[in-house]
This record gives structure tokens, C-alpha cells and sequence, in this order.
């Protein structure tokens, strides 16, 4: 059993680094921006975020983590969930975005939630060419959190992880 | 102070609303036009579930325990669901699924925009995340309208034909009762005044852009707040809550 009093949140984190999304299986949960903060006290309790209302993947998040501690020595893990503040897609790392893309997603464009409530059109590059010369497919992809395009120059179809 | 039995109402109507029309989305799921608006459609039909179901949660609180989020959600009878008439409509063809849907998108975007700063903690948080979900769902709807009402003879025609079959059903929604007047004032809920405003403005050019005529001599329907429901209600709940009637408390 390894020790409460001498593990900190950032050692966590690390570990939590190794639970990766169901859905999208090269971005890891503390890249996605779900894990919002961790305490440690009797037990450790790991607050998380879902990034769609509707997210299925949630519950499989939540015992991934629990499994990924347990493996580690720390059983009394509590996951809090919250809604406030709702997630957005500024907090999808650096790294996280790198992975998006190498793996075929774009990554959302810009920052700023704003863009989803006012809906200016977005210039999406190809994941696989950088061609801006893409076209919007559908608003809705594979997940909730993706949109479908098409790239014009290289003609490869892609999901784009929208910006929210 | 609001009473905990009109906030317990006032989230079941959000709630409800949201899974209603949710399940008539998914009825879509395999039959859609085509696969990219299938997918479209389930897609959002998952949001408005995923919403529900943070409603529902929350209500299932305010019952102190005695009743759970799915008890909530599925064991009630028609008469006790206070969903829209409008989002209980079946879904007909494709045209009256898109009418159906901008209307509904058009109302929830801008409550949801007021609810965001709801005194009420929780109604907030849950608006807060939605409204991002509803920005794309208006804008889906709403580009439909215009490329089926400005596009063939055909796609207009039948956009026309729903648009006349569904126009009645439109306002329910922003036309206030005594809970929703006492939720205005009280900050816990939206002032369904100076929104109807905003959405009615926004629909008609909206329809009006989309080369479509807007019906006359219309009347609003209601009742679906206050559980008198059409009787359509009634069969998709039969569907819907099958599984927890044959199998009380079943998990998986």
C-alpha cells in the first residue's frame, strides 16, 4: 500500500497521464483538460469534468482512473464530478493538441469559448496536408465532440474537434 | 425563496423537454436521409439526453432522496410530464423534424442564455454547459430551414407543409404561466416576456430569409407544461419506458 502522506497531486497527475480517452486513444485525460483538480486527504478525491453534456464516455473515464490508482497501490479514490466551470477546448494542452492532430484530428482552431456562442465560420487546416482548403461535411462527427470535414487538396475526409 | 416544490417543477420542465425531444431524435437513429444528418441527429438527441439527465439529477436531490434520477425520468405517467407539446410531435418526414427542431433551438439557445445567470446555482451550471451543445444545434436547424425552404420546388413545399402543421405548436414556450412569472421574479428562472420577443423576431425573418410564408390566423397551443399533453405523448413513453415498467430496478 503505498502512502498517502508522501504521494503529492502532481505525482497523481502523473499517473493520470496514463488513462487515456476511450473514444480518442492517444490523448490522456489530464491532456484533455477533464481532471480539474485532486485532493489529497483520507482518500484522494480526483474532480473531473465532463466535455459533453452527453459524453458516454464518462463512466469509463471514471473507472479507468479508479483502476489506474488501484494498480498503483491507492484504493480509496473518490471521483467528484462537477459541471461549473463547463469545459472548453482552451484546455486541451499542447501536447494534447499535438497528439490530436499526428493522430488525424484537427485540433480546435483559436481559443476563446466565445466562438461556439457567436458561430463565425472556422478555417480548419488538414490534419494531414495543413491545406486550408477544407470543407465543412457535417456539424456533427463520429463523438459529440467532433465535426466532420473534407480536405479539397488531398481529398482526405477528417473530424475536427470543435471548438467550445 | 422559491418553494423546493416550484423549483422541483420548474427543472422538470427543462428536463423534460430535453429527453422528450431527445427520444424523438433517436427514433431517427437507421433511418436518416442520409448517413452524415443520421448521425447529426443522434448526435444532438445525445446531448439533449446528456442535458436530461443533469436536470434529473438535480431534481431527484430536490425530492430529498426519495425518488433517484431514473425514477424521475421514467417512472411518471403522462399526465405528470410537463414537456412541450411542440417536441412530443412525431417526426413525419424530414422537413417537420427540422421545423420541429428550429423552433425548439431557437427558444433554447436564448433561455439558455438567461439562465446561465439564474440565481439558482445549479440551473446555471447546467445552462452554462448546454448553451455551447445548443449554439451547434441552432445553427444545424437553422441552416436546414434555409437550403430545404430556399432549395426545390419540392424541398420548399414540404418545408411549407410543416411549417403549417407545426406554426400552432411553436410559442408554447414562451408563453408564460404563473410558475413561470414567479420564477422570472424571483431570478430563479427567465422572463418568457422579453425573450418571446427576441425568438419570435428571430424565427419569423429567419422563415422569412428561408423564402417560406408565414401561416395566418394562427393560435398558440398549451398545456403541455401544465402535464395536458397531445396524443402523442402517451406512445413514445410506452416505448420509452418499457424496459423500467417489465423490469423494475434494472441495472447494468
Amino acid at each position: 500500500m503505498t502512502n498517502l502522506k508522501t504521494i503529492s497531486s502532481d505525482q497523481i497527475m502523473d499517473l493520470l497521464r496514463t488513462v487515456m480517452d476511450p473514444e480518442i486513444p492517444v490523448l490522456s485525460v489530464v491532456d484533455m483538460g477533464v481532471i480539474r483538480e485532486i485532493e489529497i486527504a483520507d482518500t484522494i478525491q480526483v474532480t473531473i469534468t465532463p466535455t459533453y453534456s452527453g459524453c458516454p464516455a464518462m463512466n469509463t473515464i471514471e473507472s479507468d482512473i479508479k483502476k489506474c490508482l488501484s494498480d498503483n497501490g491507492f484504493e480509496n479514490v473518490v471521483i467528484k464530478t462537477v459541471l461549473q466551470p463547463a469545459w472548453t477546448t482552451d484546455w486541451l494542452t499542447e501536447n494534447g493538441r499535438a497528439q490530436l492532430k499526428a493522430y488525424g484530428i484537427a485540433p480546435p482552431s483559436g481559443s476563446t469559448s466565445k466562438r461556439a456562442l457567436f458561430l463565425e465560420d472556422e478555417t480548419v487546416p488538414c490534419p494531414k496536408c495543413n491545406s486550408k482548403n477544407t470543407v465543412l461535411i457535417s456539424e456533427f462527427g463520429s463523438t459529440a465532440c467532433k465535426a466532420h470535414y473534407k480536405c479539397k487538396e488531398c481529398l482526405e475526409p477528417f473530424d475536427y474537434f470543435k471548438c467550445i | 425563496m422559491a418553494a423546493q416544490k416550484d423549483i422541483y417543477t420548474y427543472v422538470l420542465r427543462l428536463a423534460d423537454n430535453c429527453l422528450i425531444l431527445g427520444q424523438r431524435l433517436a427514433e431517427w437513429c437507421g433511418h436518416g436521409p442520409v448517413l452524415e444528418q443520421d448521425i447529426a441527429m443522434t448526435n444532438i438527441s445525445l446531448d439533449l439526453i446528456g442535458q436530461a439527465r443533469n436536470y434529473y439529477q438535480y431534481a431527484a436531490e430536490l425530492t430529498d432522496g426519495k425518488k433517484s434520477e431514473d425514477d424521475v425520468a421514467f417512472l411518471r405517467a403522462d399526465r405528470e410530464y410537463c414537456n412541450l407539446l411542440l417536441v412530443e410531435q412525431p417526426n413525419q418526414d424530414f422537413a417537420h423534424t427540422i421545423v420541429r427542431q428550429y423552433f425548439f433551438d431557437v427558444f433554447h439557445h436564448h433561455l439558455l442564455l438567461e439562465l446561465a445567470s439564474s440565481q439558482d446555482e445549479q440551473i446555471a451550471s447546467i445552462a452554462q454547459k448546454s448553451i455551447k451543445e445548443v449554439s451547434y444545434h441552432k445553427r444545424w436547424s437553422g441552416q436546414w430551414v434555409l437550403r430545404l425552404g430556399d432549395g426545390t420546388e419540392e424541398s420548399h413545399d414540404k418545408m411549407q407543409t410543416a411549417l403549417e402543421h407545426l406554426w400552432s405548436y411553436a410559442f408554447e414556450s414562451i408563453t408564460p404561466d404563473e410558475l413561470d412569472l414567479g420564477m422570472s421574479q424571483n431570478g430563479i428562472g427567465a422572463d418568457l416576456e422579453s425573450l418571446g420577443v427576441k425568438v419570435k423576431k428571430e424565427i419569423t425573418t429567419h422563415l422569412k430569409d428561408a423564402t417560406l410564408t408565414l401561416p395566418e390566423n394562427s393560435w398558440d397551443r398549451t398545456g403541455g407544461k401544465t402535464g395536458i399533453h397531445s396524443e402523442h405523448l402517451g406512445y413514445l413513453l410506452a416505448e420509452m419506458q418499457y424496459l423500467q415498467r417489465a423490469f423494475p430496478g434494472a441495472e447494468w
